[in-house]
């Protein structure tokens, strides 16, 4: 049988931001791009979310900082980076030659940081959008996260926003009781997408040295076994927001993106997959192609909110 | 530097001990590129639990395109892959990360405990080349004679004499290689040491006092090998961490703060 569409349009806009097709690679896990250059043809990939960037360079956390879990895996990374200066010397370079959307993920322990972030970032050929990491303690406000706060998440939208014309993603922790309150928080800060979820905050002991698995005590979980709570939040906030959605967690196959679309996602992000499988993102990529050519629909867009639910059941 | 990602069908399989397993797998792009002291990361099977790769330091390399590698079976991991046959195939990413690093005409001393006798193989493989290869000392240790001697055997087959110790006594000297170092160690070696933590620690504080050049090559938890998860930490001397993936597995003794 021939294919009903046998080139299908993967594209998909995020506001004003728009990717060749909706694969995304999620900060933290593909490194500044260039550590896959092996492994993915960088030019096929929708977007990359580089690894949080901060004012300052950071350390980050003592050992160990992953342990692997039941089909995931917790991290304790602590937030290491090179910093905004050497981002922008070392690593920037790299990231220009290259024709897939790059958005670069920011993280300060309050507002000003995240705004001098954002100025910082501005202005460069080879940056196209910012994403908000608003899972970090707001130093000034007593440690809460950001994350966890609708007024301090609006405010730091806000505020990011005011100092830039890039395209703003925020991206949500999951570790709140009340999804959907964040995410209407955000879009009415003005955000120009929201990603979602982070990890969640889990644990892991020894039982044998009676002793944490992680240096940090308690870590990220990421993988596939968090993606039926990632699903389920992305679901909830497509449904009650107006801004685009990123779905992230656990998606290392072409059906899981295919499902994080139908809950409402207007792209995905791929994260824990590239570190076992590190050509993973283009696999999604061709994945969703092979897909869409044997559907009904012409354009990935119309995939994307499709998720049929029965009435009277 | 080239790194690949190759389906690799296993083309022989022993077992040297009921836990100690070397698996030979065509990989020919891998085997090319790879120089000793590097890793690849070993994925089980496509399940998603055990969820990551393992890494396995490079055992040895063949001329017709094979990567030998040498492993316990100590969890899920490694006792998915050992249920693996001849004909079936193990995902390979590779090779990956900095090796050792010696200078063709300084006699070398290398130390293996146990597992980290592995990577030593590829590496005394390839001395066999430099001018005066009688210079070299082969130092190795483990608990008992079943897990020592076949690996002794592979050294012997280079042609170099080889130093054993075990624990038990049950082969060679009764104690540890420690012991082997300060016996047939000279000021002139180029050290190379892998195995358990305590081991390169304390050659490597030998090293120091000797004023031998040592090189360690460690082994952390890792989700990726890529450099990109930044989970592969060791503390540094001098304060700060490095990444076990991109700045080793080999490191200059010196760089590392041996804790223990």
């Amino acid at each position: 049988m021939d294919n009903l569409n046998p080139s299908p349009d993967l594209r998909v806009n995020i506001g004003r931001l728009e990717l060749a097709n909706p694969v995304m690679t999620a900060s933290g896990t593909f490194g500044y791009g260039r550590e896959f250059s092996s492994f993915v043809d960088l030019d096929r990939i929708g977007a990359i979310v580089v690894k949080g960037i901060s004012l300052e360079p950071r350390a980050g956390n003592p050992p160990p900082r992953v342990v692997e879990t039941p089909c995931g895996m917790l991290n304790a990374i602590g937030l290491e980076n090179v910093g905004v200066e050497q981002f922008l010397v070392r690593k920037l370079p790299f990231l220009q030659q290259i024709k897939c959307k790059v958005l670069v993920n920011i993280l300060g322990d309050s507002v000003e940081e995240y705004v001098a972030l954002a100025r910082h970032l501005s202005g460069h050929q080879g940056i196209d959008g910012l994403e908000i990491n608003i899972s970090c303690p707001n130093v000034k406000k007593g440690g809460v996260a950001f994350g966890t706060s609708p007024e301090m998440a609006a405010a730091v939208t806000a505020a990011v926003k005011a100092a830039t014309d890039l395209p703003v993603i925020v991206k949500l922790s999951p570790n709140v009781t009340d999804i959907v309150t964040m995410a209407k928080a955000v879009e009415d800060g003005g955000a120009d997408g929201i990603s979602l979820i982070n990890t969640l905050i889990g644990m892991a002991i020894d039982a044998t040295t009676r002793r944490p698995r992680l240096g940090n005590i308690i870590g990220g979980l990421s993988g596939p076994a968090i993606k039926p709570v990632a699903l389920r939040m992305v679901w909830q906030v497509a449904s009650n927001v107006r801004i685009p959605v990123i779905g992230i967690g656990g998606i290392g196959t072409t059906e899981d993106a295919i499902e994080f679309l139908l809950a409402g996602a207007s792209a995905v992000q791929v994260g824990t997959a590239n570190f076992y499988a590190p050509s993973a993102a283009d696999t999604i990529r061709q994945g969703l192609a092979d897909y869409l050519s044997d559907q009904p629909e012409e354009s990935l867009g119309e995939l994307i909110g499709s998720l049929i639910i029965e009435d009277g059941s | 530097m080239s790194k690949f990602q190759v389906t690799s069908p296993i083309r022989s399989c022993s077992q040297l001990t009921p836990d100690i397993i070397r698996v030979s797998l065509l990989a020919p792009t891998i085997a090319r590129a790879a120089r000793p002291g590097q890793f690849v990361m070993v994925a089980a099977g496509s399940s998603r639990d055990p969820l990551l790769r393992r890494p396995f330091s490079i055992h040895n390399v063949t001329a017709d395109g094979e990567v030998v590698l040498l492993y316990k079976i100590v969890g899920q991991g490694t006792r998915l892959l050992a249920q693996l046959r001849v004909g079936q195939s193990i995902d390979l990413v590779g090779p990956l990360g900095k090796g050792f690093s010696l200078s063709p005409d300084t006699p070398a001393c290398l130390v293996g405990g146990g597992m980290g006798i592995a990577p030593l193989l590829f590496l005394a493989k390839a001395l066999c080349s430099s001018p005066r290869p009688q210079e070299h000392a082969i130092l190795l240790g483990a608990r008992t004679r079943d897990e020592l001697a076949p690996l002794v055997e592979d050294f012997r087959e280079l042609g170099y004499p080889v130093h054993a110790a075990t624990d038990d006594g049950s082969y060679g000297h009764h104690g540890f290689v420690t012991e082997l170092f300060q016996e047939h160690s000279t000021p002139a070696h180029e050290v190379c040491v892998c195995g358990p933590t305590p081991l390169m620690a304390a050659i490597a504080r030998q090293c120091l006092q000797a004023g031998n050049r040592c090189q360690a090559s460690l082994e952390t938890h890792m989700a990726c090998g890529l450099g990109a998860c930044l989970g592969c930490t060791i503390q540094a001397q001098g304060g700060g961490y490095k990444h076990v993936c991109k700045h080793g597995p080999v490191f200059d003794a010196n760089e590392v703060l041996w804790t223990i």
